[in-house]
């Protein structure tokens, strides 16, 4: 076999190496991070990369960080979720009711976010793979069902949120590490276990690959499917839970008014996630809601115009997307 | 999950792993494969060759539960077999690579290889035993040096994808290995390595069915070859007794029984229309060909063999990136379909369905597409050209021209037969007055008795001074059709012969046997002989250092892809 190239990929320096190749889209997005930090100190100053405001800007990001995680798994997965901005709302509603400000009622009201949540997720996962329905189509559809539901119940703010609840928004652990952002971590890391080490994580990159070939191969599809469903449903779910301590209510037009739907694609496209599955990971997608929260805190200390922040961030993430089907498109080439 | 075991009867020779006895198989009241039988013992090269569409692709995916029999039965080892999924004939142990290979391309070597079947602890991955028995199962094919389990799927050469597949059918212990045309896309230093790995296999006592046309490699490997023909066997017979000249005789060679309309005369034939010149691209190399009006010019060669892609090139699609493209003898660069059709090329494609017609749309959408993307006034030149009378319309005429059977204009093609469909794309390009036509195998799927209308308006377009270039897999219509004939081998033109040539001429030049250069026939053997069906190899002659010499002189510069 002399004729087959020695592989060194096991080399320590070399796989350190190529964990960061720029041609992988999940390390470049973390350098383009970076580079973006470095841009806001230079144009805005020093104060820019301070602790105070690198924590303040790591909060913003909890919400759609959150939720990203779970969008991230049914993007590998090959399916698509556009109906956790409305299933944020309704968790708000429902768990800020269920709470009333009474905190022995709190274990219940997380019980019930999290039980809708999964509900939702299975209602989506079954219809994408039992129904064979386009997700696109079927998590719009149960986004407007939700939000029919809310418009016809919820007019303003409802429930209030007690004190101790809301500890979980704006607690600081040893007076500076926000709770909050501990939460994001949390579900960032159980994402990544997910996907590098249960069997779940490795089908769900299979089917997304190739569903024919993950399905020959004697994979489930249909359930790793549904699973994924069902985790981004959850991680929509405690967004909304998130959201409560934060405001202190539940609120019907938080989850739109944020736009976690398309806002949470986006950052996993930037991240690097093919859109139609099979490649990308949930660090890619925390590297890329940083990047957006960063993006947005720079504007608001240049004072950038509204209009013009969202021209811009519309811009960033056409490039993003762009630079990674061109790179892509020149990997082929090479291999061909 | 090993098939089932319905007679549990001891098979009287240990030395036989596979039988088949009286295989049939039909698609749609076709009958593909008639009555196959092999027996096959462990530790053998069975090499299956035969034209395109002789069967070789069913026959083989019968074995590895692809395809279901209608008729006859599998025994593994004594074992009665009946297969409803692949995933059954792997547990079984019966492994198929085929030239497309299955691999997540965004996973890694481990990854792929246990797919479906990693090992697990409660709901995780052991993912150091994962890659403990994946740098096992590289150790048994000497190659843990070269490809780590680590290592992405689409960062690995062609050759070590290959390497991992068949890990992949070592990994279910299979004790037959099914590979479809394997070197397709080696380079020759990786077929020698592919060559060890096979021999490794073979000393380790795993049958092995070896589906190729390139028959040095038959010649070098197989122990055994059955030779299809239209889905019969020819013959199953030792490789000692065949040559590679006696395989070809026995792979072609039928009557040509069907009609063809007649070829051009010589004062048809007109002045060069189209012309490349030592046309290249990563596809094909150093192309000449020549395509005068009213003549057709039939493009042979076997499947990969280069021809679609010539069309292609010449149509823009994947354009030639060195040499020259002339049209009536000016130089003209064609980058884009839409600059051919402005040059009045039109291209009848491979795939009707989804490269050549829009399915839900009308016949007269389909019909007018060409036509109405071109400029106003280019339109109606174009359209002036077909004089429709007053009180018709364009495709009216169109579809009376071409003998269109369809309830009516405004029909879905869809809803078309096969050879209506066909006839909407003439239409399409006879709407936009093309007259050089590119027709990739234009009666593909296409039921007899509309293969003679279709082959009526290919000779009727050439009698009034097109320049047809037709490609074709089935050797008759070649022949039939073809005012001269180009045969492919390797992504180059392998030769030229004259319209009359025989079926076995052009599987030699095809398959790299022989030399051919305008009209040098080299090999004239009749249409009659080489099709006994009883056994083959009349004349044991041994393989000549000619033979070889010529297959290294074509092989080693082929497509790389």
């Amino acid at each position: 076999m002399s004729i087959l190239t020695e592989d060194r990929s096991d080399d320590p320096v070399r796989s350190l190496l190529t964990k960061f190749d720029l041609t992988d889209m999940q390390s470049g997005v973390w350098l383009v991070l970076l580079a973006v930090m470095v841009l806001g100190w230079i144009l805005v100053g020093p104060d820019f990369v301070s602790g105070g405001n690198m924590t303040n800007m790591m909060v913003r990001a909890v919400p759609l960080g959150i939720v990203a995680m779970g969008q991230t798994l049914v993007i590998l997965g090959g399916s698509l979720d556009l109906s956790v901005a409305y299933l944020i709302s309704v968790v708000t509603v429902l768990s800020a009711s269920v709470m009333d400000g009474d905190p022995n009622n709190i274990p219940l009201a997380i019980a019930v976010a999290l039980a809708v949540g999964v509900g939702v997720g299975l209602v989506n996962g079954l219809l994408v793979t039992k129904g064979r329905a386009n997700p696109l189509i079927v998590t719009l559809g149960t986004g407007l069902v939700m939000k029919g539901l809310l418009s016809s119940r919820f007019a303003a703010q409802t429930g209030s949120a007690p004190r101790e609840f809301q500890i979980l928004g704006y607690g600081r652990i040893g007076g500076w590490l926000p709770l909050s952002v501990l939460l994001l971590l949390a579900v960032f890391m159980i994402a990544w276990w997910m996907t590098r080490s249960t069997r779940f994580g490795y089908h769900l990159y299979s089917v997304g690959g190739s569903k024919e070939i993950a399905r020959l191969s004697g994979v489930r599809d249909d359930r790793v499917i549904i699973g994924a469903h069902v985790w981004c449903s959850v991680t929509a779910a405690i967004t909304g839970i998130f959201l409560v301590a934060r405001l202190g209510a539940g609120s019907p037009w938080v989850g739109p008014e944020g736009v976690y739907d398309l806002e949470s694609i986006a950052a996993v496209v930037v991240g690097g996630t093919a859109l139609l599955g099979g490649r990308g990971g949930v660090p890619g997608t925390l590297a890329g809601v940083l990047l957006l929260a960063v993006l947005d805190n720079m504007f608001n200390a240049l004072q950038v115009d509204g209009f013009l922040k969202s021209v811009l961030r519309g811009v960033i993430i056409i490039a993003a997307v762009a630079s990674y089907a061109l790179r892509s498109k020149r990997k082929d080439v090479d291999i061909a | 999950m090993n098939g089932t075991a319905s007679e549990a009867q001891v098979d009287p020779e240990p030395t036989t792993l596979l039988r088949l006895e009286g295989i049939s198989k039909s698609f749609r009241d076709v009958e593909v494969l008639r009555d196959i039988d092999l027996d096959c013992p462990p530790g053998e090269v069975h090499a299956i060759v035969g034209e395109n569409g002789a069967g070789k692709s069913t026959l083989v995916k019968i074995i590895a539960g692809a395809h279901q029999p209608d008729r006859g039965s599998l025994t593994l080892d004594g074992e009665h077999l009946s297969f409803h999924h692949p995933r059954q004939a792997q547990a079984a142990g019966v492994s198929i690579i085929y030239q497309e290979f299955n691999l997540l391309t965004d996973r890694t070597v481990a990854q792929n290889i246990f797919l479906g079947r990693e090992p697990t602890k409660g709901p995780l991955i052991e993912s150091r035993k994962l890659e403990e028995d994946t740098v096992a199962l590289l150790e048994q094919l000497n190659v843990s040096g070269s490809i780590s389990p680590r290592a992405k799927i689409s960062d690995l050469s062609v050759a070590k994808q290959q390497i991992v597949e068949i890990a992949k059918a070592l990994s279910f212990e299979s004790r037959i290995l099914i590979m479809d045309e394997p070197t397709a896309s080696l380079a020759p230093p990786e077929v020698e390595a592919l060559f060890d790995i096979v021999e490794q296999l073979r000393q380790r006592g795993m049958l092995i069915f070896y589906v190729s046309h390139r028959l040095h490699e038959i010649f070098t490997l197989a122990d055994r070859v059955t030779v299809l023909k239209d889905g019969d066997q020819v013959t199953t017979t030792g490789i000692d007794s065949l040559t590679p000249d006696s395989i070809v005789r026995l792979m072609v060679g039928r009557e040509l029984s069907d009609y063809f309309p007649e070829g051009a005369d010589q004062d048809q034939i007109g002045d060069v229309r189209l012309r490349v010149h030592g046309g290249s691209n990563h596809l094909v190399s150093d192309i000449d060909l020549e395509v005068r009006a009213g003549e057709i010019v039939g493009l042979a060669g076997l499947e990969g063999s280069g021809r679609t892609e010539v069309a292609e090139a010449i149509f823009g699609v994947e354009p030639f990136e060195a040499g020259t493209l002339e049209l009536d003898g000016e130089s003209v660069s064609i980058r884009r379909p839409r600059q051919a059709i402005d040059h009045r090329i039109g291209f009848v494609t491979e795939d009707r369905k989804s490269q050549g017609l829009i399915l839900p749309l009308s016949v007269l959408s389909n019909s007018m597409l060409p036509l109405y993307t071109l400029s106003r006034r280019e339109r109606r030149e174009r359209e002036e050209v077909h004089e429709v009378p007053e009180g018709s319309s364009l495709t009216m005429q169109l579809a009376d021209r071409v003998d269109l059977r369809a309830a009516s204009l405004d029909q879905e093609v869809r809803f078309l037969s096969g050879g209506n469909q066909q006839k909407v794309v003439f239409a399409k390009w006879l709407a936009s007055d093309s007259s050089i036509l590119l027709f990739d195998e234009p009666t593909r799927g296409i039921d007899v008795g509309a293969k003679a209308g279709i082959h009526d308006l290919m000779r009727g377009l050439a009698n009034r001074g097109a320049a047809v270039l037709m490609i074709s897999s089935e050797l008759p219509e070649v022949i039939g059709m073809s005012d001269r004939i180009v045969v492919m081998s390797h992504g180059r033109v392998a030769g030229e012969l004259p319209s009359g040539a025989s079926e076995a001429d052009i599987m030699l030049l095809a398959t790299g046997q022989s030399h051919g250069r305008g009209g040098d026939v080299l090999h004239p053997v009749g249409d009659e002989e080489g099709s006994s069906t009883e056994t083959g190899g009349d004349e044991p002659t041994t393989v000549s250092d000619d033979t070889e010499d010529d297959y290294r002189e074509h092989g080693s510069e082929g497509v790389s892809r």
